[in-house]
């Protein structure tokens, strides 16, 4: 979220779309309708399905799973053609006025540079002039034909209300109502949030899905401000958590990078990562990518990790493409894995195509599993009736289950949707024998490291040399590895405007990444949470819920990162003299010789707004951007794609047989591409979802639960029903390309048939939460349906739309 | 805590007056339920079954979201889900938490034959206490909401308490507290009939020209009150009667002399068994006989 | 006269029939006693703690068995909304309040177990033995497959044979010491379940 759950209560208008808070996220829902009773506040919900969000809603709108983009270009298309747009912070805060390069084009689907063999773009036209003062040429007229501004004009122009309806099967009437109402947010004194999960991350154009989003909350200057955002509700205690701490295929902590093995030296992979400014005077915080990646890599090798050696750059090891869930069970399918280590995640359950990740699993030599529950991972190999169809004397795995404590048994700090760390405390004992992750990792890394001290064997050094400073080394305490990821100063840390001072001395906490340096004086695991733990102690423990804002920003509660910062941007919410546009709910301003406010200022505290540094200090132009250069790898701007599974076997935006049908350059293994189903066999348009009684595969193993949503069902429009004979209760076949299920039926009016460029299309919905193992009755997994391909970005399968045939069981 | 500390209005079956010398500390609570921001997750059904330590069958779905399907000795409240088009064609989906509606004339209290089985205290709140329970299920008959179930474990008598062991100790019912959207608000009745007002007029400038607050009349109001979107049409509400009153049959038992009655009960009962048996079917109307049933089924499941 | 439709009439007799009417002719208990339920967290040791599940990430207090003296070993058996907390402000949604049916559930595993190839069972084992067999098996693949330089000699050291997923409700501080192994180790197929 750029904002935080108690914010939401600022919004003048609440667009729920790609997500159902009121089900999935009750009590942060719960800040819409405080909006709705005590600022008059409406709500718009977009879904295939009336969900228990839309049952709340103002105005509900019914969508085509999938065609999100084609909705939110629509209402952009409205916002210039009517020029409902916040023109300051537009004209000031973002690349309208940028003038991009003549050899980008756009050609029926396809941007310019485009390699059909690879599936991937060159994105090298994707960019702006530069001046021969090497900044980005501007017109502040935004007469230029190729300024960014008349490039989103002319992009969006083909989105006209009479094509969303034909694409998305959303009534003209309901879309222009949704229109006006989001307009109006464009006033400096009215905000709209946008509140969305997976139903829009979860499709082969998922990331372009939210750009689409970010992009109409710039037009609207909602961006900054209190009661505006782009608020992803994340789906687990401490993905946004583990996701900070980068632990993915590409990532370091913090949102840095690993090197890509072209990247021979630390020069080579420091220059395009700390960007110099793109515009005179702005700030392109990531200059100080060294400072982070040095400290970061103190933390993790100390001594070991000196100018000399780069800071360890060869410990690291080099990508030559991403292992991202996909692309490694595809190699684990081919026989290319030997070793998986499952850290309380259930991927039989959760990634797409049961059957691929069974045979997948099945040739791994080993498989360690830690979880607190009995994971259907754990027992991929065993066979339960016809939810498992497996035969265990065939499979060779080896497999270890290994215990693990829970959130009650373990102190720790998890972050939030908003950002913020926050402290837990152990309450008991785990059951049994059961220990903690950090007990067991720890314990396997100390094995590893003396076996490679006795018998040496592969580059033996990033082991030997790990820093493992815990005074119990089997047993690192949360604690101490909370102050190890906010940081420490190695050695007197100097003030840069006067180097006789002090300003940390040697051993002490930072109070933050500002103290950061790039000389080996500094030690910091994750830079973004600097300072979470200073030397005013653990600040994620704090809980004084005093809000003196009077607008929810309980700013001594817990601890937000960055900086303790609760709403990202926020000098987006100032003009460009740095008065609030809605002075009612100020965040932040300038007083003539310092920012200050109810927030930590995201922004230069003395820096004078008359200098014009932008706002987006993260990015080298200092503005947003609509043009996403070569930030994305589908496109700079969202364009509408098929899902890989449509119904209707073309793209509406160009005809049958014309133009690009689905995204160009998202990642699909042939096998996967030959599992995909047509829509004369399969007709009908599933989605995948969470029920607000249950949490993922977990919750079927807790009784309370189990007993409020005991059965597997899956839901269907009375028209669908009627059509193939079935009455609510009955028992129904569900099948895709890659294998099927069985259900109950739900039959209801929350699903309407859809009519999409003349025909009709029916929406399933197929709830994820039933399996073989649990104490809620046995199910098939949702995951036997669903299709392996995922976001041309992130490769987020592609869950919330597919193709399936519906019948009587 | 014992009962001389407790302050009693009432208590069933029970001719010495109960304990009422002290007056105005208590006010009367109520329960309010804002159906139109209730989103119907359940949270209040987890929430009851986890504080009252109860735990009811890992039932089916039967192609509703509604589970468990029905009150019973280990459900004591449910969420009841109606799927509703309105006028101008547009859906609602009108979600309605069940459970006792803790009337100000409670027509279980009245009916029980059992002594000290029920009692109102002089918050207003009706609670059944079990030990005293006989398992003759005439609460069940004296309910116009149809709240009472008999449990399958021990053939008492349960329903909701409205948490009188969380109130008795100044905390909020586990429901209330829990509810994420603040549908569920607790509080004096006073300040719920406020509330609900203000809350009303909100609706009617959201388009619910008919909203209001269900509290009603027949029992003598109740301490669990419900805001609707539809007042004029209670039904809409899976069934929510428009008018509910106290049982004829309460009437009949009231009306008589103790002994008199206890005798016409074992009469009513032999002489039902026996009709039953010897008649029975051929002299009811077949829909009431599979009513009759049902209720049977409800009551005992 | 009252009207009492055949229907109630049955339904009543029913009830009676099918209940323990007639044990009420001589067994009303002897006092009409009228008390509440006692208060189960009169003196229950409350800790603070957050919702292992979405990122709305609320506010929970846990109730444990004794006061947290040196003989008493804790056990929870009573969770509710944190009231302070600012998001949640005591509410809980169904799973939320359902969280003390996680913590016992009987899903929950006690013991490391291990699955031999082409076994049909676990069996239990001990840490220690698991911990062993584990690092031996990651140690053998690691140097049987670890890649120091790539053919066109591009110093790498990546190890892709063997793989790590992460958790999603695992604490920080556990998923910053799985990285700092794991990246140590030279692992490369490293995700978390940001996606699904």
């Amino acid at each position: 979220m750029t904002n935080h759950w108690v914010d939401i209560k600022n919004a003048d208008l609440v667009l729920i779309m790609g997500g159902n808070a009121a089900e999935c996220h009750p009590c942060g829902y719960k800040w819409v309708e405080e909006a709705k009773a005590h600022r008059k506040a409406k709500l718009i919900v977009v879904d295939p399905r009336f969900t228990r969000s839309a049952a709340m809603a103002d105005l509900y709108v019914p969508i085509r799973a999938g065609t999100d983009i084609a909705f939110l270009g629509g209402v952009m298309n409205y916002l210039l053609a009517n020029d409902a747009i916040h023109h300051d912070y537009v004209a000031n805060y973002t690349d309208f006025s940028f003038i991009v390069r003549e050899d980008f084009a756009f050609n029926e689907g396809l941007y310019s540079g485009y390699d059909p063999a690879k599936h991937k773009y060159d994105k090298s036209s994707w960019d702006y002039e530069r001046g021969e003062d090497g900044f980005v040429k501007a017109d502040p007229t935004l007469q230029h034909p190729r300024c960014v501004y008349n490039l989103l004009k002319q992009h969006y122009s083909r989105y006209t209300p009479e094509l969303v309806e034909k694409i998305c099967g959303s009534p003209k009437d309901k879309f222009l109502e949704a229109c006006k109402l989001i307009a109006a947010t464009s006033s400096p004194t009215s905000a709209m949030t946008i509140m969305y999960a997976l139903g829009w991350t979860q499709h082969s154009i998922g990331s372009q899905i939210i750009r689409a989003g970010a992009m109409l909350q710039l037009l609207l200057g909602n961006i900054g401000v209190a009661g505006g955002g782009m608020n992803a509700l994340r789906g687990h205690s401490n993905i946004q958590g583990l996701t900070d701490l980068g632990l993915m295929s590409n990532l370091l902590t913090g949102y840095l990078t690993l090197p890509n093995q072209a990247e021979q030296d630390y020069a080579t992979y420091l220059t395009p990562r700390a960007q110099k400014p793109l515009r005179p005077n702005q700030m392109s915080y990531w200059q100080n990518y060294g400072r982070f990646y040095v400290s970061l890599m103190k933390a993790w090798w100390g001594n070991a990790a000196t100018a000399e050696n780069s800071w360890c750059y060869d410990y690291l090891p080099k990508l030559d493409k991403t292992y991202d869930m996909l692309q490694v069970y595809e190699l684990m399918g081919s026989g290319k894995m030997n070793g998986y280590i499952c850290q309380g995640f259930n991927p039989i359950a959760s990634s797409p195509h049961k059957a691929k990740m069974t045979a997948s699993f099945s040739k791994l030599k080993f498989l360690v599993v830690m979880d607190p529950l009995a994971t259907e991972t754990a027992e991929f190999w065993n066979h339960y009736d016809e939810y498992n169809e497996v035969d265990p004397s065939t499979i060779e795995t080896e497999v270890f289950r290994l215990p693990t404590s829970c959130f009650a048994e373990e102190d720790g700090a998890l972050v939030s949707s908003g950002r913020w760390l926050q402290w837990h405390w152990k309450g008991a004992e785990p059951p049994g024998e059961a220990k903690t992750d950090i007990e067991i990792m720890a314990a396997l890394y100390m094995r590893l490291r003396d076996l490679y001290k006795a018998e040496g064997g592969a580059f033996p050094d990033p082991i030997v040399n790990l820093a493992w400073p815990y005074a119990r080394p089997g047993h690192p305490t949360a604690e101490e590895l909370a102050k190890e990821y906010s940081g420490k100063a190695l050695a007197d840390v100097m003030d840069p405007k006067d180097p006789t001072k002090v300003i940390r001395k040697a051993g002490e906490q930072l109070a933050g990444f500002a103290e950061l340096r790039d000389d080996g004086s500094t030690s910091c695991g994750c830079w973004i949470y600097s300072g979470a733990w200073s030397e005013a102690g653990n600040l994620m423990a704090r809980r004084d819920n005093s809000d003196p804002s009077g607008i929810g920003q309980t700013r001594n509660w817990a601890w937000a990162w960055p900086a303790n910062r609760r709403v990202l941007y926020n000098r987006a919410s100032c003009d460009v003299n740095g008065k609030p546009f809605n002075p009612a709910l100020k965040l932040i301003s300038w007083n003539g010789k310092t920012w200050g406010g109810v927030d930590v200022p995201d922004f230069k505290a003395d820096e004078d707004p008359a200098g014009g540094m932008g706002p987006f200090i993260m990015t080298p132009e200092g503005v947003a951007r609509f043009f996403a250069r070569g930030g994305m790898s589908d496109g700079p701007f969202p364009e509408h794609y098929e899902p890989f599974e449509t119904p209707l076997g073309y793209n509406p935006l160009w005809g049958k047989g014309k133009g690009q049908v689905q995204n160009p350059a998202a990642r699909i293994f042939d096998d996967d591409r030959k599992a995909l189903g047509q829509a004369d066999a399969f007709p009908h348009v599933a989605t995948t979802y969470r029920l607000t009684e249950h949490f993922h595969f977990w919750t079927k193993h807790v009784r309370i639960a189990a007993i409020l949503q005991p059965q597997q069902f899956v839901e269907i429009g009375e028209a669908l029903a009627k059509e193939i004979g079935v009455k609510a209760g009955d028992n129904v076949k569900v099948s895709s390309k890659r294998g099927q299920i069985k259900a109950v039926a739900v039959v209801t009016k929350r699903i309407k048939p859809l009519t999409i460029d003349g025909r009709t299309v029916h929406t399933v919905g197929v709830p994820i939460h039933w399996g073989f193992k649990g104490v809620a009755r046995a199910g098939y997994l949702a995951n036997t349906l669903t299709p392996f391909v995922g976001d041309a970005n992130t490769q987020t399968p592609e869950f919330k739309a597919f193709l399936v045939k519906v019948e009587r069981a | 805590m014992a009962l001389q500390s407790l302050d009693i209005r009432r208590r069933s079956a029970t001719t010495t007056p109960a304990p009422m010398v002290r007056d105005g500390a208590t006010p009367d609570v109520a329960k309010l339920i804002d159906t139109t921001k209730c989103i119907g997750c359940k949270a209040c059904q987890a929430a009851c079954m986890e504080w009252n330590d109860l735990r009811d069958d890992i039932g089916k779905n039967t192609g509703v979201y509604d589970n468990p399907l029905d009150l019973s000795g280990q459900s004591w409240t449910v969420m009841r889900f109606a799927e509703y088009e309105n006028e101008k064609g547009d859906l609602e989906w009108l979600i309605r938490k069940d459970g006792c509606m803790h009337c100000e004339d409670p027509g279980c209290l009245k009916a029980c034959p059992a002594p000290g089985a029920i009692v109102q205290y002089a918050n207003g709140i009706v609670d059944f206490h079990e030990e005293n329970c006989i398992g003759c299920g005439y609460c069940i008959a004296g309910c116009p909401f149809n709240v009472p179930r008999i449990s399958k474990k021990d053939q008492k008598a349960y329903k909701c308490t409205l948490c009188s062991d969380r109130v008795a100790v100044g905390l909020e019912p586990a429901c209330v507290k829990t509810c994420p959207t603040g549908a569920i608000t607790f509080g004096t009745k006073e300040r719920m009939q406020s509330d609900a007002a203000e809350r009303v007029e909100q609706l009617k400038t959201r388009g619910f020209a008919n909203a209001g607050l269900y509290d009603p009349a027949g029992v003598g109001g109740t301490h669990v009150m419900y805001v609707l979107h539809h007042a004029d049409r209670p039904g809409l509400y899976s069934g929510l009667p428009a008018d509910p009153k106290v049982s004829p049959l309460v009437r009949v038992w009231k009306g008589a002399t103790k002994p008199l009655a206890l005798g016409a009960l074992v009469l009513a009962a032999v002489f039902g068994f026996v009709n039953y048996v010897r008649t029975g079917p051929k002299e009811v109307e077949p829909e009431d006989e599979l009513a009759a049933q049902r209720e049977k089924e409800q009551i005992h499941g | 006269m009252v009207e009492v439709t055949r229907r109630e009439f049955l339904k009543v007799t029913g009830m009676t029939l099918a209940g323990s009417s007639v044990a009420m002719l001589g067994f009303a208990p002897e006092t009409a006693i009228a008390e509440v339920r006692q208060f189960k967290l009169a003196r229950a040791t409350e800790t603070r703690n957050t919702c292992p599940y979405c990122s709305v990430a609320c506010g929970i207090l846990m109730y444990g068995l004794g006061d947290g003296a040196k003989n008493a070993k804790s056990s929870i058996f009573h969770i509710e909304g944190d009231p302070d907390h600012p998001v949640n402000r005591g509410t809980l949604c169904p799973k939320g309040a359902s969280l003390i049916d996680f913590i016992h559930s009987e899903g929950r595993l006690l013991y490391p177990e291990y699955r031999a190839p082409r076994s049909d069972k676990w069996q239990r084992i001990s840490w220690e033995e698991a911990y062993d067999k584990i690092a031996r098996l990651l140690k053998k693949d690691r140097d049987a497959n670890f890649v120091a330089k790539t053919a066109d000699g591009l110093t790498v050291n990546r190890w892709l044979t063997t793989g790590v997923l992460a958790a999603s409700a695992s604490s920080n501080e556990a998923g910053y010491i799985t990285h700092k192994v794991v990246r140590s180790l030279g692992i490369l197929a490293f995700d978390n379940q940001a996606r699904v």
